[in-house]
């Protein structure tokens, strides 16, 4: 375990020693922030909306009480959406999806030689291929986590509506009511921490990968497993420090 | 030229390579030859640096690779083309952008006469028309030409060839071979090529060195293997029924004589 984090530590300081042209790194970056954010707003779209709105009818189901008033349906969907469901829901689905992805392809790519055709080169082969998706997780898990905010929140609405469980107005009124500017920071903050979990510890998994396809199939599944706990418990240790 | 002195190289406890020392020279096909899981990718790769040696060093051209300063070891790379076992290219990028990668990545030129130094090697290694296609749309004939082409396209000092025959026809195996030995010639670049294939050997081995459980057995050239006094080299070239024929035919002429 101490060895797997040590090694892991190194292969993080690797990133940042002979990195490749800004221009490079560039052109990398958008390339991956593509790959990562176009390939998963349908899978993101889908689970944030079907969330929301499973939240609002299990929400109403408990709030079943003459003395609630319906709105407090709406607030509860928007608190939970804003400062769990969104971040980390969004970041356990997107463990699955580009954390697999990113350790399958690297994994692949170590097994067919083509790591060791690019240091052949002189090239780093880690801050090569590693640092680009490191980057553009950064940048694009935040606006995922900010999309599935507002799916979340629309499905609570849709569903809320349609099954007659409160009003359009209670439900805005609900979430509208007692609004901490906050929480949108915290969201923020914990989805950059799962992005960084998630792309460096599926880097790490794909790029040590060694042997044959089978080998490259158990890198996927222990990244995106290593990923899942360490997001986990990076959003208990985000609860604590920062609320 | 490249030297290797004293290289040795274990993995765990297993000793995979046991001093080995040795000259590759300029303008000459080199074979490193021997039977599979005698050491020699595992060579090959210390001498490209992929692989650290336990002791011993490699110098190219005079200069110390090993364990020299990481600026020294990138100028050595850089001049360095290398085709692996499974020809390496990467599989997002077509042919174009594979033998393109390192133009744009190691030489400062402008895009168009990048484009035209892509063309001019995919032309020399017989690929004109294989511009866009992808790595899975190639044959591994066409994959090892790419492998050729992208490891020359920015004019390499040395090149490295890690079993180019491997999985491929009898006949395109000996196409791929005229052209390393080709281009060896024509750029007078030091080659080293890594193979278990006689065929090879007759036609390429310029200078060949025989491995035998990591250690180096024998040095000579294709004209004098056949005549070797090492039993584990004639023993691993006469497994080969149409190479006892050879010989037994060249023994018969020789006596008749």
């Amino acid at each position: 375990m101490l060895q797997h984090f040590g090694k892991y530590l190194l292969f993080m300081s690797s990133l940042f020693s002979r990195t490749e042209s800004p221009k490079i790194l560039f052109n990398r970056t958008i390339d991956e922030a593509m790959l990562i954010g176009i390939n998963s707003i349908f899978i993101v779209a889908i689970v944030s909306t079907f969330i929301g709105a499973v939240t609002c009818v299990q929400v109403a189901y408990n709030l079943n009480n003459a003395f609630i008033p319906r709105s407090t349906i709406g607030f509860m969907v928007r608190e939970m959406t804003i400062l769990e469901l969104a971040p980390t829901i969004t970041s356990i689905v997107l463990a699955g999806k580009v954390g697999s992805s990113i350790a399958g392809g690297l994994g692949t790519m170590q097994i067919t030689e083509q790591v060791d055709a690019l240091e052949v080169m002189g090239i780093n082969s880690a801050s090569y291929l590693v640092l680009p998706k490191l980057i553009a997780a950064l940048l694009v898990f935040p606006l995922l986590v900010i999309l599935a905010m507002f799916l979340s929140i629309g499905g609570g609405y849709v569903a809320g509506t349609v099954t007659d469980a409160l009003t359009a107005q209670e439900y805005i009124t609900g979430i509208r009511g007692d609004f901490v500017p906050y929480n949108i920071t915290f969201a923020l903050i914990k989805s950059f921490v799962f992005a960084f979990l998630i792309s460096s510890i599926s880097s790490f998994r794909g790029y040590y990968t060694s042997g044959g396809a089978l080998e490259v199939g158990a890198a996927s599944t222990t990244a995106v497993t290593n990923s899942v706990i360490a997001v986990l418990i990076a959003d208990f240790v985000c609860a604590q420090l920062l609320l | 030229m490249i030297e290797i002195h004293n290289i040795h190289k274990s993995f765990n406890d297993k000793k995979v390579l046991d001093g080995i020392s040795g000259v590759f020279e300029t303008g000459k096909t080199n074979l490193l030859l021997g039977a599979s899981g005698t050491g020699k990718s595992v060579l090959l790769k210390c001498i490209v640096g992929l692989i650290k040696p336990d002791l011993g060093s490699v110098t190219f051209d005079g200069t110390y690779f090993t364990n020299n300063k990481l600026d020294i070891r990138q100028e050595i790379r850089r001049k360095i083309g290398m085709l692996f076992q499974s020809s390496a290219l990467f599989d997002s990028m077509t042919v174009e952008e594979n033998v393109m990668f390192p133009l744009k990545m190691l030489a400062k030129m402008p895009k168009d006469e990048r484009m035209d130094r892509v063309n001019f090697c995919l032309k020399r290694v017989g690929l004109e028309n294989a511009n866009k296609k992808m790595p899975s749309e190639l044959s591994g004939g066409m994959k090892k030409r790419v492998g050729i082409a992208r490891a020359i396209a920015p004019d390499c000092t040395y090149l490295f060839c890690d079993e180019p025959n491997s999985g491929l026809d009898p006949l395109t195996a000996l196409k791929i071979d005229g052209l390393i030995k080709e281009i060896t010639e024509e750029y007078n670049i030091t080659t080293i090529v890594v193979t278990h294939d006689m065929n090879s050997v007759i036609e390429i081995g310029d200078k060949i060195m025989f491995l035998y459980e990591g250690k180096k057995l024998w040095e000579g050239t294709r004209d004098n293997i056949l005549d070797s006094d090492v039993p584990e080299l004639n023993e691993f070239i006469f497994a080969n029924r149409l190479m006892r024929d050879a010989k037994k035919v060249e023994e018969e002429e020789s006596g008749s004589n």
